[in-house]
């Protein structure tokens, strides 16, 4: 079983945070897992994206060259990633930003309207939130409760109020999608 | 076992040298190794250490030749330009025999060049970098666990030989994150001399110390020469180290270290899937170079060609052609500017080379 | 019998080097006996420079590291940050100093470096023979200013003192010189509060020595002594400009 992941979004959508929570909670269930960000002007506002792999298997490179799930924030995200995703990869578009269907007939996109969901929930920034969860649904990387747990130590006391509204939008998003 | 955290690489170097007993560090803001100063000057305070910003990578490396001389545990970090301001520096601190630990995670050159990872200071690295005839020890982490032991045995082989040790990482290296246990795998034993060399303040109790590489004269300075290029061969004879994965009865063998090693283990196995069985040569120390190991593939029945695969125009590949002595065709594969390259670009080369597909 | 003059506990028994008539002995003869009376030698840790000092550690019998050009202040720190409770000074010349390491010099005073420097002014490059140093006088003529140092196209000489008396680090900064035998009292008594500046860990301090070099200014000792009192100091003003990080007017 090996996910490559790439995770991608404006600076400030919080896809660093969700590659690393995916890293993190695949450490937990004895996976191998490596996160490779973009780094660099990207950060400041310009397109922000990670490479997350997860496997059973030994991890050559780090890098992400041709995706088998994508979690794609924003539109010039999805011009820039759609066309590097594996034949059979996973597609989550957020829909509440993203005014275009995917192109490619070989992969399976999920809409996602996170922002909308996230705005109900009362704070826009945990859209990634709902995205992952509608990842995790789907892959079944870890169970819920590891990943409740892996956010809450990246928290960290100084955010300990952000843990009830994550752990929302991780379950909206969970719902969203039938595996 | 003591439990994995996740680590980003840079971070993981300043967690080892704390580790190592390392209370010193110099250093200046360059892309991409910030985290390595931002998590030694919260961390170092914590553990009774000095961290200083200095005012530029000259007097960081300046610093770190007082203190060395001094008889702290030192390091540096920097990237690729900020090591070349560097090697006046190194090159004194190299002829004082001081010991300490220099960190270059590279990024793409020459000039100004980028921030994305690179391979192309491996010549500077191994070949001196800076004036005169001496040598760095170079190692070179393909892991950041393996990261945080070498910067363990970095110190202690610094210290053993009064010798500069460099970490040649890159920037895919000090910027990802992986899990790591956070304790040096296995830790040599070593017998550390003791600095009895070093400015501490001279009471009478012993003859005075002086720190210096300059000699007017040059019978003496060609026997500073001689006591260094003795020392030099020490550690060709006792410190190479190097990993050999499947090497035995591979049709090709890729020479590659640090970020591109990974990289030959993604060709490896999807080279299996072609029928292509791929052997690979990791060198950990980049000098002394393992140039047995090299000469030993070129001796192999099986193998049909040598590849050195890395972030650079060519670098490690003269080496690897010293090594292999003309006794197999050595080929090579590089991207430069920052551009990785991806598995299936370097298994197409190896493909056109075998005629194969 | 009583002696009354022998050579400093903290100097070798090696004879100077230094060209005829130059001023360098007499310094390093100062802060030899400056580290006597405050009795520290034990406890002090010198960096020479690159320029005519480069040796001083034949003279100094004390610890010593040799710095790269300009690079003193940096090894100093680097000493200091290790062993804060030792005595840890830099001497350096003009070009070491106000040429290549400019930097060096004003970010170890703006930090505050416990760190004390001599600082040898003698207006040119003495080692390599004589070229235009930052601190070359307009009009000076040296081998790189054939026809005198001028203005347009060299700029103006560097007040090393006042410059880094603007800088909170910095606590005590004087200039004094070494052309008479009163001024060499004046001397000695401010590299004494420089290095005590140090030891009552006040901040950085430094002392400005205006100094002679006959040989590349083509004189004889005597003529450079009076050239330096009617050139330089006119320029280069002696005095306390700080004292106890306190700006003051003292000359």
């Amino acid at each position: 079983m090996t996910h490559e992941v790439i995770m991608a979004g404006f600076g400030g959508q919080g896809v660093m945070s969700i590659g690393q929570l995916l890293t993190h909670a695949g450490m937990e269930v004895g996976l191998n897992v490596s996160w490779y960000p973009s780094y660099g002007p990207e950060m400041r506002g310009g397109t922000a994206f990670c490479h997350v792999i997860v496997s059973d298997e030994f991890i050559g490179s780090p890098l992400v060259t041709s995706p088998t799930d994508l979690i794609i924030m924003n539109r010039p995200s999805l011009d820039k990633f759609e066309q590097t995703a594996a034949s059979g990869a996973s597609v989550f578009v957020n829909s509440s930003l993203i005014d275009r269907e995917v192109k490619r007939d070989d992969i399976k996109a999920y809409y996602i309207p996170a922002n909308d969901i996230a705005n109900r929930l009362g704070n826009v920034r945990v859209a990634n939130m709902v995205m992952f969860g509608a990842f995790l649904a789907c892959t079944g990387i870890a169970p819920v409760d590891v990943v409740e747990l892996c956010f809450k130590e990246m928290l960290g006391p100084s955010k300990a109020h952000m843990i009830d509204v994550n752990r929302k939008a991780l379950r909206e998003g969970m719902k969203l999608v039938d595996k | 076992m003591a439990q994995k955290v996740l680590i980003k690489g840079n971070e993981a170097i300043g967690e080892a040298a704390i580790m190592a007993g390392c209370r010193h560090f110099f250093g200046y803001p360059i892309t991409p190794q910030n985290e390595v100063a931002e998590y030694i000057s919260k961390r170092m305070p914590e553990a009774g250490g000095c961290f200083l910003q200095a005012e530029s990578e000259l007097a960081a490396i300046n610093m770190v030749y007082g203190a060395a001389g001094a008889g702290a545990r030192v390091m540096t970090s920097s990237s690729s330009p900020g090591i070349s301001l560097m090697q006046e520096g190194i090159s004194y601190i190299a002829a004082s025999e001081l010991p300490c630990l220099i960190v270059n995670v590279m990024r793409g050159g020459p000039g100004l060049g980028g921030i994305q990872p690179s391979q192309a200071d491996y010549f500077q690295a191994t070949k001196g970098g800076g004036h005169g005839d001496y040598r760095l020890v170079v190692l070179a982490p393909s892991t950041i666990q393996e990261m945080i032991d070498l910067i363990v045995e970095g110190f202690d082989i610094a210290d053993q030989y009064r010798n500069p040790v460099m970490i040649l990482a890159d920037g895919m290296l000090g910027q990802m994150m992986e899990p790591v246990v956070l304790e040096p795998k296995k830790r040599i034993e070593r017998q550390l001399p003791a600095k009895d060399w070093a400015t501490t303040g001279c009471d009478g109790s012993r003859p005075r110390n002086v720190i210096n590489s300059l000699f007017m004269i040059p019978e003496q300075l060609e026997q500073r020469n001689l006591i260094l290029i003795d020392k030099y061969k020490r550690i060709e004879q006792n410190e190479v180290q190097y990993q050999s994965i499947d090497i035995e009865g591979s049709d090709v063998v890729l020479v590659a270290y640090g970020t591109m090693a990974r990289i030959a283990r993604t060709v490896a196995k999807k080279a299996k899937e072609l029928g292509i069985s791929v052997g690979i040569l990791r060198p950990i120390t980049l000098w002394p170079f393992p140039y047995d190991a090299v000469a030993a593939i070129g001796d192999m029945p099986n193998v049909k060609a040598v590849f050195s695969i890395e972030m650079s125009a060519g670098q490690m590949v003269e080496d690897i052609k010293l090594g292999i002595n003309g006794k197999k065709p050595v080929y090579f594969y590089g991207r430069t500017g920052g551009m990785i390259p991806s598995p299936n670009e370097i298994l197409d080369y190896i493909c056109d080379v075998l005629e194969v597909r | 019998m009583s002696i009354i003059f022998e050579r400093p506990r903290s100097l070798t028994d090696k004879p100077f080097h230094y060209c005829p008539g130059c001023t360098h002995g007499l310094v390093h003869r100062l802060v030899a006996e400056v580290i006597d009376e405050l009795d520290i030698q034990a406890n002090t840790i010198g960096v020479e420079p690159v320029g005519c000092a480069v040796s001083a550690h034949d003279y100094f019998d004390i610890d010593m590291q040799e710095a790269a050009h300009g690079r003193a202040p940096a090894v100093a720190t680097g000493i200091k940050r290790v062993w804060p409770d030792k005595v840890v000074f830099t001497y350096q010349g003009d070009g070491d100093l106000a040429s290549i390491g400019m930097a060096e010099i004003v970010h170890a005073a703006a930090r505050g470096e416990r760190i004390t420097t001599i600082f040898i002014n003698n207006a040119i490059f003495g080692m390599t023979g004589g070229q235009m140093a930052p601190t070359s006088l307009l009009g000076q003529v040296t081998t790189t200013s054939p026809h005198g140092r001028d203005a347009g196209s060299a700029g103006y000489p560097i007040r090393v003192s006042e410059l880094l008396a603007t800088l909170q680090g910095a606590a005590y900064v004087a200039r004094v010189s070494v052309h008479d035998v009163k001024n060499i009292a004046r001397a000695k008594r401010s590299i004494k509060k420089a290095f005590t500046t140090q030891i009552e860990d006040k901040g950085f301090s430094i002392v400005e020595v205006l100094s002679t070099c006959p040989i590349n200014w083509g004189m004889t000792p005597a003529d450079s002594l009076k050239w330096l009192q009617d050139n330089m100091i006119p320029y280069y003003p002696l005095g306390e400009l700080k004292v106890d990080g306190e700006g003051v007017i003292n000359r």
